[in-house]
């Protein structure tokens, strides 16, 4: 017995050199740096997202009016409504406008962040130049866009001196309003998915490149064999962003025709319902829908293109 | 605990907290009264507003001096909110919603008294101010408006006459044939919706009480179907069909602009606009900043003769109301009386006086010399007309129902006049079954 403590004794001695095991304070101060380092990111993150769509969903059980003290649960009536009214979701047919023109503001993205990462002369300019509309913001676009729809406006003037003598109304019919507006969406958001796309491709080695060039491929084979594998992921991830987006337009057409001639996307709609209506548990409802529709479109589209690991060399 | 659970127990935490929020407020039934010595009411009160331009230019703080002649203790200050309706709506969530508000449409009727410090009671108010059930719960009024609007056309009086009209016309029909002759005579657009700003579309509801000249054109909202033949609605919304599908209007009315619509009028680029009392003022100083004849403005009533005579209807503006959570409610009070007694903004904007005894302002002499009846519309059914109409969602204070008109008149969009109403009229009166059973 005296035989065993004596040796432990011994054994705590010779472990001097070894460094000291850190102190409980130590310990516990790396524990907490991390958390330390995440409190203000993660406060703000709870205040301004989560709380509030805990919120929503909770006022989406509810009957609130928006201002009133007094709300009552109704249960699911809320969501009984949504799915029970199909006019609610005509106004989807709207974001196929948004949806097409996603698919050109991809392709014309995709087409400049190519030319420019090759070396052009002005590249750095014309990549300020189109990557400006993004930073300006989306209300300052709407009413820019308003002057250069109006009858005689920028847009009118500029097709007269090319002798085209237009009488349309831009923003005149359905059609044409809603055309109008996704082109402005365009100019706004190609900036953002060219960023993008210089990003990933600027991150492919460049002695691919070189390797391929000896190798005799001209520009459209370094694009097909070497850039568009490379950019597979940022590809797939833009692609989520526009569906989203054309799903959830709301800034422009809500500052430029207020949903006007047939313009009304289901955001503008929803806030509507919240703001005109005082229905801010059919809104909110209405809101967690869209949530929910956006969820299952991404979930679909991994599901159909799995994000694999592209290896290029 | 581990990472994973430390996150849930915060996120789980952040799901817990709203279910405190939205029901606060048990405050009920608090009075602003009246301060009976001047010199000894003290605070600072802040007066939220819509006008914004007149915070700016500093008009609002010469009336805020003037006031502090005679309660030299009380500091007003002021706040002018740009979407006014909206903001004080979530504002009002909280406490702090200033000391003077102006009562946002949204609010129920009945909620008045949770949010509001009453004035004093119906009976002793209605003597000396119009509009007071306007804002009367259970015989308490809440609040008052400054100023009373009545709706009705402006016009450039020099157009018209060029165009060779020289007397008010008096059916529709003869109002646009009116505009047709404009159309004809002149280069000045007849009529101008502002489609884009929308809500100048949407006053077309203040024709309702002047077709027929009825003070109880709200109960039939109410009770009825606007959109039967011969109500008022119908015929205010036939005769801006009628005006937009004979092409009597700008050429693009979805990129419209209400600030140059003004400058437009006072030129004579445009003849006329369907807009309220109010708006005289404003065209009268653009006129002005543009060097042209401000006596070119007129004001006209709906073209629409009940025994020979035309009617207008006349309303309150906003009406001012006293937070009931603010700390200095007698000088909230007092900035309330003061403004709408005293302070002359009804002689600077030329707009008529929510007193009872006041003159007609000086405009309006056309509208003496005619004989035009004024009526004043009886609000006891409004907060049920407000409920039906958010309910059914038809929104006739809202711009898209006579957006979604003047798109179908101009061809924008497939249907006919008569279908559009008649789903209005459907989805109304099935509201009002609704809400009776």
């Amino acid at each position: 017995m005296t035989d065993t403590t004596q040796k432990a004794a011994v054994e705590v001695i010779p472990a001097a050199p070894v460094p000291a095991p850190p102190t409980r304070r130590t310990r516990v101060r790396r524990g907490v740096t991390p958390w330390l380092f995440l409190i203000a990111p993660l406060a703000l993150l709870i205040t301004f997202t989560y709380a509030p769509i805990a919120n929503m969903i909770a006022y989406s059980f509810t009957d609130w009016d928006g201002v009133s003290p007094e709300l009552h649960s109704t249960g699911v009536e809320n969501y009984r409504e949504v799915f029970t009214r199909p006019d609610l979701f005509e106004v989807f047919w709207v974001s196929g406008y948004y949806l097409a023109a996603s698919v050109v503001q991809i392709v014309l993205a995709l087409y400049f962040a190519t030319i420019l990462s090759f070396n052009v002369r002005f590249r750095n300019f014309f990549k300020g130049v189109l990557f400006f509309p993004y930073l300006i913001n989306g209300v300052a676009i709407g009413f820019v866009f308003l002057y250069f729809f109006q009858d005689g406006g920028t847009l009118d003037s500029v097709l007269s001196l090319f002798g085209v003598k237009s009488d349309h109304a831009w923003l005149g019919t359905p059609v044409s309003a809603n055309t109008s507006l996704a082109g402005v969406s365009v100019w706004r958001y190609l900036g953002l998915n060219f960023v993008l796309f210089l990003g990933a491709i600027q991150s492919i080695p460049g002695e691919l490149y070189e390797a391929a060039e000896l190798d005799g491929a001209n520009r459209w084979h370094q694009f097909r064999h070497i850039i568009a594998p490379g950019i597979k992921p940022v590809l797939t991830l833009t692609v989520i962003l526009s569906i989203s987006g054309s799903l959830s337009v709301f800034e422009i057409p809500y500052i430029m025709t207020g949903g006007a001639t047939g313009t009304e996307t289901f955001v503008i709609q929803t806030v509507n319902l919240a703001f005109r209506f005082n229905k801010t548990g059919l809104a909110s409802a209405a809101a967690v829908v869209l949530l929910l529709i956006i969820l299952l479109v991404t979930w679909v589209q991994r599901r159909l293109v799995p994000d694999d690991k592209v290896d290029l060399v | 605990m581990n990472r994973r659970t430390v996150l849930a127990v915060v996120v789980g935490a952040a799901l817990l907290v709203p279910g405190c929020t939205g029901t606060g407020g048990s405050t009920k039934g608090a009075d602003a009264a009246a301060p009976t010595d001047p010199s000894k009411v003290s605070g600072t009160i802040k007066v939220l507003t819509v006008r914004t331009d007149l915070v700016q230019d500093g008009t609002l703080k010469k009336y805020a001096a003037e006031f502090s002649r005679t309660y030299p203790k009380v500091k007003v200050e002021f706040e002018g909110i740009t979407d006014y309706e909206a903001e004080v709506k979530i504002r009002m969530n909280t406490e702090n919603y200033g000391d003077v508000l102006l009562i946002p449409a949204v609010i129920k009727k009945s909620d008045y008294p949770r949010f509001f410090a009453s004035l004093g009671t119906q009976q002793e108010r209605a003597k000396k101010y119009r509009f007071t059930d306007f804002t009367a719960v259970d015989g308490k009024v809440y609040g008052q408006s400054p100023v009373a609007v009545s709706p009705g056309f402006v016009y450039n009086k020099r157009i018209w006459k060029e165009a060779g009209v020289t007397e008010w016309p008096t059916t529709p029909a003869e109002f646009v044939a009116d505009l047709k002759a404009i159309k004809a005579k002149t280069d000045a657009v007849p009529y101008y919706t502002n489609f884009s700003a929308g809500w100048p579309l949407s006053s077309w509801t203040s024709v309702d009480g002047a077709v027929t000249c009825d003070p109880k054109a709200t109960d039939k909202l109410a009770e009825g179907d606007p959109w039967a033949k011969g109500a008022d609605l119908r015929v205010g919304d036939q005769l801006l069909y009628d005006i937009v599908h004979e092409g009597l209007i700008e050429k693009d009315p979805t990129t419209s602009n209400w600030e140059e619509s003004k400058p437009r009028t006072a030129k004579g680029e445009i003849a006329t606009q369907w807009l309220g009392t109010w708006a005289i003022v404003q065209f009268q100083d653009a006129a002005k900043k543009a060097g042209v004849n401000p006596d070119d403005i007129g004001f006209m009533p709906f073209p629409a003769q009940t025994d020979g005579k035309f009617c207008a209807t006349i309303g309150p503006d906003y009406n001012q109301a006293v937070n009931v959570h603010s700390a200095h409610k007698e000088a909230a009070r007092a900035w309330i009386d003061w403004f709408t007694d005293k302070s002359g903004y009804v002689e600077d904007n030329l707009a008529l006086s929510p007193l009872k005894d006041a003159p007609l302002p000086s405009v309006l002499q056309p509208y003496e010399d005619q004989g035009v009846k004024f009526i004043e519309l009886d609000d006891a059914q409004g907060a049920k007309v407000k409920q039906i109409d958010n309910e059914s969602e038809v929104g006739l204070y809202a711009p898209e129902y006579r957006q979604k008109l003047v798109d179908l008149a101009r061809g924008a969009r497939k249907g006919s006049l008569d279908d559009f109403l008649a789903d209005l009229s459907k989805r109304w009166t099935d509201t009002q079954k609704n809400l009776g059973s």
